[in-house]
């Protein structure tokens, strides 16, 4: 292992992180929830009375981030290496392995270690390990 | 009032997952990358949203209502099983796959057809895992 010093960020990603936790710390407080975005997506797939107006508001609210995040600096530059097969297999996974599991990066990660929920941290060490070993996997086995 | 809380939760995660770097699936894929030229700023995210996240629910421990007087709502299941355990392998290797996890994946939607793409497989994804539950639960009904 070496570390990529050239694309670190501590500071921005910390600030990033800090952000987070407030978002979440917010939803806690004034509404009640925990903030785990798989769930507020998948929850809109299994409609129920009064419980889609929220949802639909928390969406619209990343959704419109980029936005709210040009009117104060351009936007950072991104890059995705994955092709469409891959996104496609990818999204799949993803779509189905957070709602099996009951929570991704955000409901799992950050709510529920923050409360040090077992169940969380189980699912957090198996999608952290599953993350490691897959990139291993395409960038040192496959290539 | 909810509404509104809600879509200030939605921006501000998603100005946090911008300024993080974690909407860049190349730096995602970095810090999982720990073989190669390993990229630690991901996991400085996850601590800052743990630092500031275990404060609330500190706060939160001893109540049962938010301060708008609604309930608090935290999930109540206990149980590590399988499921559990399958479904966040299977999150995490579409993770390490493309580098999108649900929340950067939404908040890149608008920037692109690449995210487009994972977003709409991904709802698909969990579509399935609804009429699956659909059907487990009719049959379910249909024995008893």
């Amino acid at each position: 292992m070496t570390i990529d010093w050239v694309n670190f960020t501590p500071w921005s990603s910390l600030a990033g992180g800090l952000l987070i936790g407030l978002a979440t710390a917010i939803f806690l407080l004034f509404n009640g929830r925990i903030a785990g975005i798989s769930g507020v997506v998948g929850g809109l797939l299994r409609p129920a009375d009064g419980d889609i107006a929220w949802r639909i508001a928390f969406i619209a609210g990343i959704v419109l981030a980029p936005f709210a995040f040009r009117l104060a600096a351009p936007l950072p530059s991104v890059q995705i290496d994955a092709d469409t097969m891959t996104l496609i297999a990818a999204g799949l996974l993803v779509g189905l392995g957070t709602r099996y599991g009951a929570g991704c990066t955000s409901g799992h990660g950050v709510c529920g270690l923050s409360r040090r929920s077992p169940r969380s941290i189980v699912a957090t060490a198996c999608f952290m390990f599953a993350g490691f070993m897959t990139v291993y996997a395409v960038r040192h086995l496959l290539t | 009032m909810q509404i509104i809380i809600s879509f200030i939760t939605g921006l501000v995660f998603g100005l946090g997952l911008i300024v993080s770097g974690m909407a860049n699936p190349s730096k995602v894929i970095g810090f999982l990358d720990l073989a190669g030229n390993w990229d630690p700023s991901l996991a400085f995210v996850m601590g800052g949203a743990i630092l500031v996240a275990s404060i609330s629910f500190r706060l939160a421990k001893n109540r049962s209502k938010t301060w708008l007087g609604d309930k608090i709502r935290l999930p109540m299941a206990t149980q590590i099983d399988k499921r559990l355990v399958l479904g966040g392998l299977t999150f995490g290797v579409g993770w390490g796959l493309a580098g999108y996890c649900p929340g950067p994946a939404l908040v890149s939607l608008t920037q692109g057809s690449k995210p487009l793409i994972f977003v709409l497989a991904m709802l698909a994804g969990m579509a399935i895992f609804e009429l699956q539950g659909r059907i487990t639960s009719s049959r379910l009904r249909r024995r008893s």
